[in-house]
């Protein structure tokens, strides 16, 4: 689902964010990032949605050499991958309903079936109840799981998160990451940036870690150890 | 559903366009441009002071050449109107008599090129002028009758042409008895010289304002779009095409055009219909057919599609330099 290729992110102030970074993973696996803050984890995320290209190496995604996709396929591409974004990124000009609808929207769904995936999404989350709420009345954990519906409500075969329990209590946390782990287990890839090593060890996930833009640990992917690369 | 077809395809598939349930994608498609436009507007109704300026802006900018080139059209109305009743005036001499005028009369009526005559005895045209001119008193020192005894031929419609006009003109001066020719043409000249010169006027200064309200409009949506960066960044973030994030701005251009023509419509009636009474009367005063001809339906409508259409421009350039900048990289520095 995932493939890096010896992936070098330079950014234009001259910073080097990746340095080499070469790890695959399959449909239906969960991951996590892990690596000390600046370490490049949202930097790696960026680079499979194309908000950043990288400088050198190739990036696949569901197959797809990204390098090779052309601006115009850009949103082709993230209509398949559901984001956490580390600060949410939620509008707050309209509801909680309208901020998780908005992948829908973009795909023109028929307004029926936008209203059943959108509260679908929300009682996953548990906010089904505050879906007519502007976000901004929201705690900042209520915050983050509507950006988390946002992001699985068009059920994407690839869901990328980061730091999506920063702002969560640990029981609420690991709400949400048994959710991840639904999700995988439906066939759906999930990588998780986290800082928190202890969540992270506790579900016993394999865990790629990054220290100043290189790969430490985790790098070997399922196919490789067993071709014994 | 074609969005579940879609969702299952994956990314590289996705990326190929799906051809099954067309209808559905159609429908939706429709709805969901019916409900930006409805947004669109919502939006610029939600702010009343700042897109009411911005129509009536837009309305002065439209109805200032549009009222000029109604006024262009009204003035071309008069020389097409006096040239084809442009006539030929034959002044005779002084010494001819009643018998004589008769003779000429029938003489140039029964012409080929002459469609109509009229004749004025002299004593006519003298009660005449008496009576318009109200120099009665001045009249009754003057001896004898000054003026001459008048034809008037009205040229058929092959030869209401200057040339032919002109040829005509030449002959009627050969006959007997004839004093002078007189054709009022010179003035007809000079007016439609006139109205070309303004014409050109007009056109240069609507062009000039249509580009200030392609400008004008274009600033406005710049406005726009900085103000909602959070959101396109997150449409694009989510999939959403350029094409879908730059359409509420096309629509919100189109409804300020459409506004704005509009606007301009009104202040065209009202202001047609505040001059039309002492054009009236100027008109009559100068025994002109002249007629200030309003706007009508038909070229309300076409001022409409094109300031529909100058609001679009406009939307269009500041989309297009503003818009597609906004990148989701960005996206943390925002
Ligand atoms: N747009 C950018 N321009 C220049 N440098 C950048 C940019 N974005 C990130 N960086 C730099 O790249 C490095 C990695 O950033 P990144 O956001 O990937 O770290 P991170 O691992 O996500 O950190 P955190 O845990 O704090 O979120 C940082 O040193 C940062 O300063
Ligand atoms: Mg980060």
């Amino acid at each position: 689902m995932i493939e890096f290729d010896r992936v070098s992110k330079r950014y234009d102030g001259g910073y080097t964010a990746l340095k080499g970074v070469s790890f695959a993973m399959d449909r239906g696996e969960m991951a996590f990032l892990t690596g000390h803050s600046g370490a490049g984890k949202s930097t790696l995320l960026k680079l499979m949605t194309v908000m950043e290209r990288p400088s050198a190496g190739n990036v696949l995604v569901g197959g797809q050499a990204l390098n090779r996709l052309r601006p115009r396929q850009v949103p082709f591409l993230r209509r398949h991958i559901g984001v956490v974004f580390q600060n949410h990124q939620l509008l707050f000009d309209r509801t909680v309903f309208d901020n998780v609808a908005m992948p829908l929207e973009v795909i023109g769904a028929p307004p029926g079936e936008i209203g059943r995936r959108v509260r679908a999404a929300l009682d996953k989350v548990g906010l089904l109840n505050k879906e007519r709420m502007n976000p901004i009345a929201l705690s900042g954990g209520e915050q983050q799981r509507v950006g988390i519906a946002r992001a699985v409500v068009n059920k994407p075969p690839l869901l990328l998160a980061d730091e999506p329990t920063g702002n969560l209590d640990p029981e609420l946390s690991a709400d949400i990451m048994q959710l991840f782990e639904q999700f995988s287990q439906v066939g759906v890839t999930v990588l998780v940036a986290s800082h928190d090593a202890e969540l992270v060890r506790a579900m016993g996930n394999r865990v790629l870690t990054l220290r100043e833009g290189e790969l430490v640990s985790g790098g070997a992917s399922p196919r490789e150890q067993l071709h014994g690369h | 559903m074609a969005t579940e077809s879609q969702r299952d395809a994956g990314p590289r598939r996705g990326a190929a366009r799906q051809k099954t349930a067309w209808r559905v994608l159609l429908d939706s498609y429709v709805a969901h441009h019916r409900k930006t436009a409805r947004q669109s507007f919502q939006r610029l109704i939600a702010q009343p002071l700042t897109s009411g300026m911005t129509w009536l802006v837009m309305g002065i900018a439209l109805a200032l050449p549009m009222g000029l080139l109604l006024l262009l059209s009204s003035l071309q109305g008069v020389s097409a109107g006096w040239e084809s009743t442009a006539r030929v005036t034959l002044y005779l001499e002084q010494s001819a008599d009643q018998a004589q005028l008769q003779a000429l009369a029938a003489k140039v009526g029964s012409r080929p090129d002459v469609s109509d005559v009229a004749v004025i005895p002299r004593d006519e045209a003298l009660a005449e002028f008496r009576a318009s001119s109200g120099l009665s008193d001045a009249l009754d020192y003057l001896e004898s009758n000054p003026l001459p005894h008048t034809v008037m031929a009205t040229p058929a419609e092959p030869v209401r042409t200057p040339e032919g006009v002109e040829a005509l003109v030449g002959e009627l001066r050969q006959l007997e008895a004839v004093a002078q020719v007189q054709v009022d043409l010179g003035w007809l000249q000079r007016l439609s010289t006139m109205t070309e010169l303004l014409g050109r006027v007009v056109w240069t200064l609507a062009l000039l304002l249509a580009v200030a309200l392609v400008l004008v409009i274009g600033n406005t949506i710049r406005l726009a779009i900085e103000s909602r960066r959070d959101e396109i960044l997150v449409s694009k973030l989510v999939g959403g095409t350029n094409a879908f994030v730059r359409r509420p701005f096309l629509y919100t251009g189109v409804w300020y055009g459409l506004g704005g023509g509009l606007c301009a419509w009104i202040l065209l009636v009202v202001s047609f219909w505040w001059l039309s009474g002492p054009v009236g009367r100027l008109a009559s005063l100068y025994r002109s057919d002249f007629v200030l001809a309003g706007l009508s339906f038909a070229d309300g409508l076409l001022m409409l599609v094109f300031s529909a259409l100058l609001g679009w421009l406009g939307a269009w350039v500041a989309v297009k330099r503003h818009l597609d900048a906004i990148e989701p990289s960005q996206i943390d520095s925002a």
